[in-house]
């Protein structure tokens, strides 16, 4: 399995690949999972490469070859499409974040309709997950992680029992059940 | 046994623990600051964040030679800071083993440059181990040690941003018995005056003739074979790729790549049909594969800069890459300034003034960025007040305008104060401005020499950057605010007058690490006229819509720099 997910910094991306590597070895396999930190994270795009199999040599994911993306902004999904496999799925948040040059007007924004037909001009499957705002009812848009967790929990082959176990392990006790509510509520976002 | 998915970084922790080092220093520098914030978590290894990296690994000799084994960690830069003990510290060589770890940042995420740190095995003449993952990573350090020991010599072990950066799964083992400390005078050995240092140079050939021997031996180093057609030599993560890339070739995989294996390089040679050297950036392999005679593809068709990935191996040995293309006009999102980013404040006052300034590494080197367009350099850490002092002492009156540099707090601490020295005892004009956000922000908030605490939590003295400073010989040194914007543009506006060494303590925490500071702010969009003032402020939470300002109320933390700066008052 090669998973791609992509984000802004500070939406919660590395939490949520944490959990999904996390529980990929307690599944008893073998993981792989990269990103950058550092000067990339401040406000910038963030991505995180994980593959889970057998046997993982490469870290990193290449162009192409990503059976599933995970994008929790639309800009950030367009940007990272061409790493999608001819038949993989992208699972996307269509919440919109303008850069900074951008807000600035230093440079054009792409209107969020014109991103969106990208989107369906090359790819046959796509599913658009409104996980920020499910957050934001659910009282808090930091869980937006989680919920999109519980909506691409549906594409995955894993136990509920294994997601619940992790979030307990990964998060801080006083949120573990604001996730794991937020995490059903991505699940139900998304038809079996 | 149990096995934990970790990052290199982590497991460059795990296996200095294992491998009972007790004592480790570092300095901050991405991507190897997780490898100390890691360590000093477990039980019975004294951590700390030195000054800077030439401090840590002078402190790491000095535990070695009081017989602990010891650890410097630093980023590629870092080494360069402290490549003067690195070369005697082979000359010396170790008691209890010394290692240093150095993270070398191919395709520069986080860096100034992407050197290949591999070159100083080479020129200090000290072993070089590069892991290819997590399990080597741990692995690998506690081989540095026993080599360490064995050779009387420290061990550089290179990581690259990848391996540090990148989780996989390790088994974890318990911590080894080492011997207690103990320190000797040792005359010839650890006093290098010319007449001992000729001996420990010639002392130093025959330990590497020793350690020549043991890289034609050493498991490190092996060889898997495939399909003989292609014969593969490589390190680190290129290894993962060329393994993806080509799963059926024989692959010669170096995990001790100096002293180099010569013998065994021939020996693969001599059973494949064609060789080839996949490593990142610069030809360390391959330079010594050719110097044997042999033919060998290499940097003549892979990228000589940047990261190597699987896409690019492929397209370079011809296989078929992927058709689908990236969308290529799409909005960059380049790393900014946090919303009430104090130093959003400094940068302001800075604008629009007749000035030279000399930036430095942070943060803050953001500020050389639109809409700030603050600073005229980025050259390596303290370069900023030289840099400063070069240019003054080059234009004397040549040029009106005046010299300023800025630098952050924790660059200050780790290589600015000989430089304002410098503009003290050669009198130049250079107003020094430190961008002093109490922390280490750019790394992740690590605590420094003024920050009153330690890496292990202890408290500490907090070096008062006003009295060092008044120390160093500046009588001018003020403290400012750099929230209340006009007051800082009119301190700096009064020194750049004196025609004298000055200094502005340019104060206020990191807004990442301090209270918010206020409710979100709000535009009154019957008042804002649209004129686009606040945006010159490059506040993140600054937008403008249907030609009126706008505040994201998520992103303000209420700082209140774009109330002042609104001309029509705005913004409350
Ligand atoms: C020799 C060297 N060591 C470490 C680094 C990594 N590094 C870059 S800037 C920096 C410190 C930044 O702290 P500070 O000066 O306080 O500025 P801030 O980021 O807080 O604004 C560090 C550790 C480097 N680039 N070069």
């Amino acid at each position: 399995m090669n998973l791609l997910v992509c984000g802004v910094g500070g939406q919660g991306v590395l939490l949520f690949s944490d959990i999904l590597a996390q529980l990929a070895l307690t599944a008893g396999l073998d993981v792989k999972k990269s990103e950058v930190h550092g000067m990339a994270q401040r406000g910038g795009s963030v991505t995180s490469h994980i593959r889970w199999g057998e046997k993982i040599h490469s870290p990193l994911i290449e162009e192409g070859t990503a059976d599933i993306i995970v994008a929790f902004e639309l800009l950030e999904a367009v940007r990272y499409l061409h790493f999608l496999a001819p038949a993989g799925w992208l699972i996307y948040d269509p919440l919109t974040i303008a850069p900074l040059p951008v807000q600035l007007g230093l440079v054009e924004q792409i209107a969020s309709e014109e991103l969106e037909k990208r989107i369906q001009n090359r790819l046959k499957k796509s599913l658009a997950v409104r996980a920020f705002d499910t957050a934001r009812t659910l009282g808090n848009p930091r869980v937006q992680n989680t919920v999109m967790l519980g909506a691409v929990s549906r594409l995955l082959e894993f136990p509920d029992d294994l997601y619940y176990q992790t979030i307990k392990q990964l998060v801080k006790p006083q949120f573990v059940e604001a996730n794991i509510l937020a995490f059903r509520r991505g699940q139900e976002l998304v038809s079996k | 046994m149990n096995r934990a998915l970790l990052t290199g970084d982590e497991a460059v922790a795990r296996g200095a623990w294992e491998a009972g080092c007790r004592f480790a220093a570092a300095y901050p520098g991405t991507p190897s600051t997780e490898i100390l914030e890691s360590l000093a978590t477990y039980p019975d290894v004294y951590c700390e964040w030195s000054v800077n990296e030439k401090v840590a690994l002078e402190a790491a000799i000095g535990a070695s030679l009081a017989g602990v084994r010891s650890l410097a960690v630093m980023k590629h830069v870092g080494l360069n800071v402290a490549a003067d003990p690195l070369f005697s510290a082979a000359y010396i060589g170790v008691r209890g083993g010394l290692v240093i770890v150095t993270a070398d940042d191919p395709g520069m995420h986080s860096s100034q440059n992407e050197q290949d740190n591999r070159f100083y095995g080479l020129m200090a003449k000290i072993p070089v181990l590069c892991p290819a993952d997590s399990q080597e990573a741990k692995d690998f350090i506690k081989s540095a040690y026993i080599i360490s020991e064995q050779f009387d010599i420290p061990v550089l072990l290179r990581l690259t941003t990848r391996i540090a950066h990148s989780a996989s799964v390790v088994g974890l083992e318990d911590r080894a018995e080492t011997a207690p400390p103990n320190y000797e005078k040792q005359l010839q050995k650890t006093v290098l005056l010319p007449a001992f240092a000729r001996l420990r140079h010639r002392e130093l050939i025959l330990r590497f003739d020793r350690l020549q021997a043991f890289t034609e031996k050493t498991p490190l180093n092996r060889i898997e074979w495939g399909n003989p057609e292609l014969g593969i030599i490589c390190d680190g993560v290129a290894y993962q790729y060329a393994r993806e890339v080509f799963p059926d070739a024989s692959f010669l995989k170096l995990g001790m790549v100096y002293p180099f294996p010569a013998g065994l390089v021939r020996q693969f040679a001599e059973r494949v049909r064609r060789l080839a050297v996949i490593e990142e950036v610069d030809p360390f392999i391959e330079l010594q594969v050719r110097a044997l005679g042999l033919t060998v593809t290499g940097k003549d068709t892979l990228p000589r800069t940047g990261e190597l990935t699987p896409a690019i191996i492929r397209a370079v040995f011809g296989q078929q890459i992927s058709e689908h293309k990236a969308e290529i006009d799409l909005p960059n999102r380049p790393p900014a300034l946090c919303p009430g980013c104090p130093h959003l404040g400094l940068f302001y006052a800075l604008q629009r003034q007749n000035i030279i300034i000399g930036g430095d590494i942070g943060c803050y080197t953001l500020g050389a960025l639109p809409p700030h367009n603050g600073l005229d350099t980025c050259i390596d850490m303290g370069a900023s007040i030289t840099f400063a002092h070069g240019v003054d002492k080059a234009l004397a009156n040549q040029d009106p305008r005046s010299r300023i540099a800025v630098i952050g707090d924790s660059t200050f601490f780790h290589s600015g104060i000989t430089g304002l020295l410098n503009v003290v005892y050669n009198q130049s004009n250079v107003i020094t401005i430190i961008a002093d956000n109490r922390t280490t922000g750019m790394t992740g908030h690590q605590d420094h020499p003024g920050t009153g605490r330690t890496l292990m939590g202890k408290e500490t003295v907090a070096i008062d950057l006003e009295q060092l400073c008044r120390a160093c010989g500046i009588t001018e040194v003020v403290r400012v605010d750099p929230y209340l914007i006009k007051e800082t543009r009119n301190t700096i506006r009064r020194l750049l007058n004196i025609k004298k060494p000055a200094v502005v303590i340019s104060q206020r925490s990191c807004a990442l690490i301090s209270a918010r500071p206020g409710a979100p702010k709000k535009v009154d969009a019957e008042i804002c006229s649209g004129c686009r003032s606040c945006l010159a402020l490059g506040c993140p939470a600054l937008s403008f819509e249907q030609e009126k300002a706008l505040i994201i109320s998520t992103a303000c933390i209420g700082c209140g720099m774009c109330v002042e700066i609104c001309p029509k008052g705005a913004i409350l």
